[in-house]
Parts: structure tokens; C-alpha cells; sequence
């Protein structure tokens, strides 16, 4: 379990499509989870920017991968970190750079600065660690009920 | 994994899983009898068979009444995710089988139901698995029973048949000490009276046929997992961590984090080994879930007071009710199960074997059945029947011997079922 703490009102506006995902770490090779999920991100209708140097130039899902968030030219609205929390830092400083700002700043599961995310927050952006947007998103739109997973949501409404 | 705001118990049991039908609005759960469902176009079958998209493929994996049942009991247990199962029994092999290769056993205490006893001293064997039984009551002697191929550790939360209970956080302790996973059967005492995963249990299975049904009608079983026990960590246990080639080399604990064991199941155990529940076996569950609270509330009070009168009888030996005060497991019950020692005990009559089979063979509201957790009372000679596959020392150690004789208490009038017991005793000892 977590520490930190998200209402569902706020994930669920925090991804509502379609927006723009920098995914910084992003993994051409199909079978890791952060490709996992972009393409899943992708396919709920989320444009996908690919950011990782080890890959820069390289075409995944259909988009060139990048080398560092300076290189992106587009408005981007989250910057999802695939990254060990050392390194998780020096890319929330990156994305601060970026004009115009992300608005949303989501680390993985077991990504967690908590300096980082303070910096970030002071600068207006909204700071969401520890979480996996595909598995929030699935979450809350009803995805995971179909597998009979714990969703936490209750409600009589249709 | 959620943030939402916390319910009570009471609320989860009616409304967790079961939000109203998207296609009808229907408010109860519909029962969705339907094998296959039809893929939006190509890419979606492909996410789905690639398990990069949650969805429904075909019934034996999944199936929308079922999930209903899965959410509801995961939520109620304040586990991540469940899979049903098409009995107990399956779901303490579908429990079992993502940790296990040939050559690896698992500790169990010797306090269980006699069919997992034999389960799990006979069946398993022909998987390559087996299992050492020990005293639980010993922590100690469950870490020196185990070598490195121990893989997991079972126990039953309130016992089957009856008058122990387990103090599942010092078997957790030691579960966490070997790097294994702790696997709770919880059957008798529900998640209204216990949740093993709040005294560290990793792993929780259930005969739902009982309590949470509720009413004897169908049989299920369904695998909790808490998403606490970190795979990595030991690295016992392959099937979770390594490459699995029926996926491309997809990593279940990399890909799914704390829900690795659930989408196992579904993937690899309901793909492969097939004991799905029925949608019409989770909607008849579904039923029952929703007075869970109310009839473990009155099973409860029920097997208090008939526990109390028999206790006095000078026909009767002794009771093995924890919940008595005269319990050696009376403090523990009160210190991990608050709410209560469930339902179900053993008592023993003077007159032995002889007079057992008889005070069966005279009850009038008492049905003599091999089931437990039924809204009606219930009693059974475990030696003769579902006990009679064990040696007698197995028997003894199970608290099955010959002149025990074992109830589970209904939700009928204490009264009435205190009158029935006294003229079979009384049938039974002239």
C-alpha cells in the first residue's frame, strides 16, 4: 500500500483524454511495463511522447523517441516518469524547464521524490507518486471490475 | 489501492463489485450465462489476449457476474483482487499452484478440514508437492519443519471441526521470516469475523459454498490475494517473477505489480487448469453476501448459547466451543476475533461412538449432512464421515476423534434447536 494519498476525483480528472504524456524511461522492447503502458495510454486515446536517450531516434508506437524533454516542441499536459527515484529528480526539474509547463507531474510505483514533487508543486503543478496511470485508469473506468479486482468505487449510478 | 472514501461493512457487503448493469441499468447483478464475448475489432482481441487490456474473452477466464463476486469478496477481505474458483477445494489448488514446482511442500497446520488434510497428504503428491502438518499452537515447529523448498504456509482462521482458533499473527511473523507466503482459509470465519489480512496473512482462500452463500445452494471457492507479499524480494517463487513464455517473456510481478498473483490466476490457473465458478454459483453468492454481517450475527449468538447448554449437560463430555470462557483459546478469541469463534464446534458424548451415530440418527431440526455454514443446523460424526479418510492420530490432532460429534449452528430460534439436541441426547444415552 501507498503512502500518499489521491482522491479519485482528482485521478480521475487528472486523466481525462484526450492530453498529451511525456513518458521519460519508455522502453521500446514490447514486453516492459513501460511500454505496457504507453500503448495502453495510446489506445484509451492519450498522445504519446517518447523520451529516453538510450533509444533517441527510434520509432515506437508510432512516434519518435526523444532524448530529453528540451527536445519536445509540443504542449505536453503530463510528464510520466519511468525512472528509479534517484534519478526521478534531475527529469521534475526538466519538465520545470519546459515552456509551456506540464500540468501534471505522475511518478510509477516505487517512483518517489518527495523534494522533487515539493519544487514541482510550488511551480502549480499537480505531483502524483508511487501510482501506475494505466492501473489508476483502469480503475476508475470501470477496466479492472471485469477482472475482479478491488476498485474501491461505490456508487448506484449507472 | 484505492483512496476512495472507507464504507462499513455493511454497506460493502451490498454494494461492493455491484454498481448497476451498464448495458440495462439493471440494479440487481444480472447473470451473464454467456461462454464468449465479442471483440470491439482486432486490436482489442489482440490487448486482450496480450493481457495489456482487462476485458472478457470467454467464460473459463472470466465472466461479468463472477467479477461482481471477486470485487465484493476482495473488497470485504481488504485484499486487491480474487478469482473464483468452482469450489473450495479448487481454490486451495488454484492458491497453491502459482507458488509450486515438483519438489516443493508447503507447511500446514494439522487443525483443518479433513478433506484438505487429505488433499493435501495424498492429491498433491501426484503434482510433485507436498506437505508437513504441524501444531500450530509451536511457532517454532513450523520454522524447523521448513527447508528451502518451502513455499507456503496454510492454516484456517476459526477451524473446521471446530474449538481452535488460529493466532494467525505469529504464524504470519513467521511466514515473513522464511520469505513465504502465509495462505488463510477463512471459510468459517468470513471476512465479517475475520480478516487474515489485517494480522499479516498474505493469501486468503474460501469455500464460499458456506458462510457466504449462506444457505447450502452451490458450491464456489475464490482466491484472495492482499498484494502484501513481495515476490522479488526471495525470489522463491518463479512462476511470478521469471519470463513467462505462454505471454512473450511478460514478467507477471514486473507487469502488474501487486496484483501479479490475481492476473495469474486468471491468466495462467483458470486458462490452464479450468475450475471456473459459474456466473449462476457467484449470483447465488451474491445473494447471500448481502446479510452476511446479519447471520454471522445470529450464528454467533446461536452457537453461544446452545455451546453454553451443552457445556452443563451431564450427558455431554465436553464442548470444544473457543467461544466458551472455560476455552483454552478464550483470550485469543478475544484478542483477534472480537465478533466472535463462529458457529461450528465439536462436542463429545459420554457413550462414545455408539452414542454418537445414534444422536445423529434422532435429531429432528438438525440435519445430518456433510456441509457447514447453512442457514439450518447442521451435525455430522466427523470420524465416520468427513474425517474418516484420516488415521486416528490425524483424526485426534484434527479434533475429529470417534465420540465427538460436530455442529454447525443455524440461525433457526436457540431455543428450539437447544429442545432437539436434548431428546436425541436423550434418545441417544437411554
Amino acid at each position: 500500500m501507498s503512502r500518499f494519498s489521491y482522491s479519485d476525483e482528482m485521478l480521475t480528472r487528472l486523466l481525462k483524454v484526450p492530453q498529451t504524456i511525456a513518458c521519460v524511461g519508455l522502453s521500446i522492447n514490447p514486453i516492459r511495463p513501460s511500454y505496457y503502458v504507453a500503448r495502453y495510454l495510446q489506445l484509451k486515446g492519450f498522445r504519446i511522447i517518447p523520451v529516453n536517450p538510450a533509444y533517441a531516434g527510434k520509432e515506437v508506437l508510432g512516434e519518435t523517441v526523444l532524448a530529453s524533454l528540451a527536445e519536445i516542441t509540443t504542449p505536453v499536459d503530463i510528464v510520466d516518469i519511468f525512472r528509479r527515484s534517484e534519478f526521478a529528480g534531475a527529469v521534475v526539474d526538466e519538465a520545470l524547464e519546459m515552456r509551456p509547463m506540464p500540468r501534471t507531474i505522475w511518478m510509477q510505483i516505487g517512483v518517489i521524490d518527495e523534494a522533487a514533487a515539493l519544487r514541482a508543486e510550488a511551480k502549480g503543478l499537480t505531483v502524483v507518486m508511487d501510482r501506475c496511470p494505466k492501473i489508476e485508469y483502469q480503475r476508475l473506468f470501470g477496466e479492472l471490475r471485469m477482472g475482479g479486482f478491488a476498485t474501491g468505487i461505490i456508487s448506484s449510478k449507472l | 489501492m484505492s483512496d476512495s472514501p472507507s464504507y462499513g461493512f455493511d454497506t460493502l457487503q451490498i454494494h461492493a463489485g455491484s454498481r448497476p448493469d451498464p448495458a440495462t441499468g439493471a440494479r440487481q447483478t444480472p447473470i451473464y450465462q454467456t461462454t464468449a464475448y465479442v471483440f470491439r475489432d482486432a486490436d482489442h482481441a489482440a490487448a486482450l489476449f496480450n493481457l495489456q487490456e482487462v476485458g472478457y474473452i470467454y467464460s473459463r477466464l472470466t465472466n461479468p457476474t463472477v467479477a461482481v463476486l471477486q470485487e465484493r469478496i476482495a473488497t470485504l477481505e481488504g485484499g486487491v483482487g480474487a478469482v473464483g474458483c468452482s469450489s473450495g477445494h479448487a481454490a486451495q489448488i488454484m492458491a497453491l499452484f502459482p507458488l509450486m514446482r515438483p519438489g516443493d511442500n508447503i507447511i500446514a497446520s494439522t487443525r483443518l478440514y479433513g478433506g484438505t488434510v487429505t488433499q493435501f497428504s495424498q492429491t498433491i503428491k501426484r503434482f510433485g508437492w507436498s506437505a508437513t502438518f504441524v501444531d500450530f499452537d509451536d511457532a517454532a515447529a513450523i520454522e524447523a519443519a521448513a527447508d528451502e523448498n518451502t513455499k507456503a504456509i496454510f492454516c484456517e482462521s476459526i477451524c473446521n471441526p471446530g474449538g481452535y482458533v488460529t493466532d494467525l499473527a505469529s504464524i504470519a511473523t513467521v511466514a515473513n521470516k522464511l520469505d513465504v507466503p502465509l495462505i488463510v482459509d477463512n471459510t468459517s470465519a468470513t471476512p465479517y469475523l475475520c480478516r487474515p489480512f489485517d494480522h499479516g496473512a498474505h493469501l486468503v482462500v474460501h469455500s464460499t459454498t458456506k458462510y457466504l452463500t449462506g444457505n447450502g445452494t452451490v458450491t464456489g471457492g475464490v482466491v484472495v490475494d492482499s498484494g502484501n507479499f513481495d515476490w522479488t524480494k526471495a525470489g522463491k517463487h518463479p512462476s511470478l517473477i521469471e519470463p513467462e513464455p505462454a505471454y512473450h517473456g511478460l514478467k507477471f510481478h514486473e507487469t502488474f505489480g501487486p496484483m501479479a498473483f490475481t492476473f495469474h490466476g486468471i491468466a495462467i490457473g483458470l486458462r490452464d487448469l479450468g475450475m471456473t465458478m459459474s456466473p449462476n454459483t457467484a449470483f447465488q453468492t451474491l445473494l447471500g453476501m448481502e446479510t452476511l454481517s446479519l447471520r454471522m450475527e445470529r450464528h454467533v449468538e446461536n452457537a453461544m448459547k446452545v455451546a453454553a447448554w451443552l457445556e452443563k449437560d451431564p450427558r455431554v463430555d465436553y464442548v470444544t466451543y473457543a467461544g466458551l470462557p472455560s476455552s483454552p483459546y478464550a483470550d485469543r478469541v478475544k484478542k483477534h476475533y472480537p465478533k466472535g469463534a463462529g458457529a461450528l464446534f465439536t462436542f463429545a458424548v459420554k457413550g462414545g461412538y455408539e452414542a454418537c451415530v445414534k444422536l445423529v440418527d434422532n435429531v429432528e431440526i438438525f440435519s445430518h449432512v456433510a456441509n457447514l455454514g447453512d442457514t439450518r443446523s447442521l451435525i455430522i460424526h466427523s470420524a465416520s464421515t468427513t474425517h474418516r479418510q484420516l488415521t486416528p492420530e490425524q483424526q485426534e490432532a484434527a479434533g475429529a476423534a470417534p465420540n465427538v460429534v460436530r455442529l454447525s449452528i443455524g440461525i433457526e430460534d436457540a431455543d428450539d434447536l437447544i429442545k432437539d439436541l436434548d431428546q436425541a441426547l436423550a434418545a441417544a444415552t437411554s
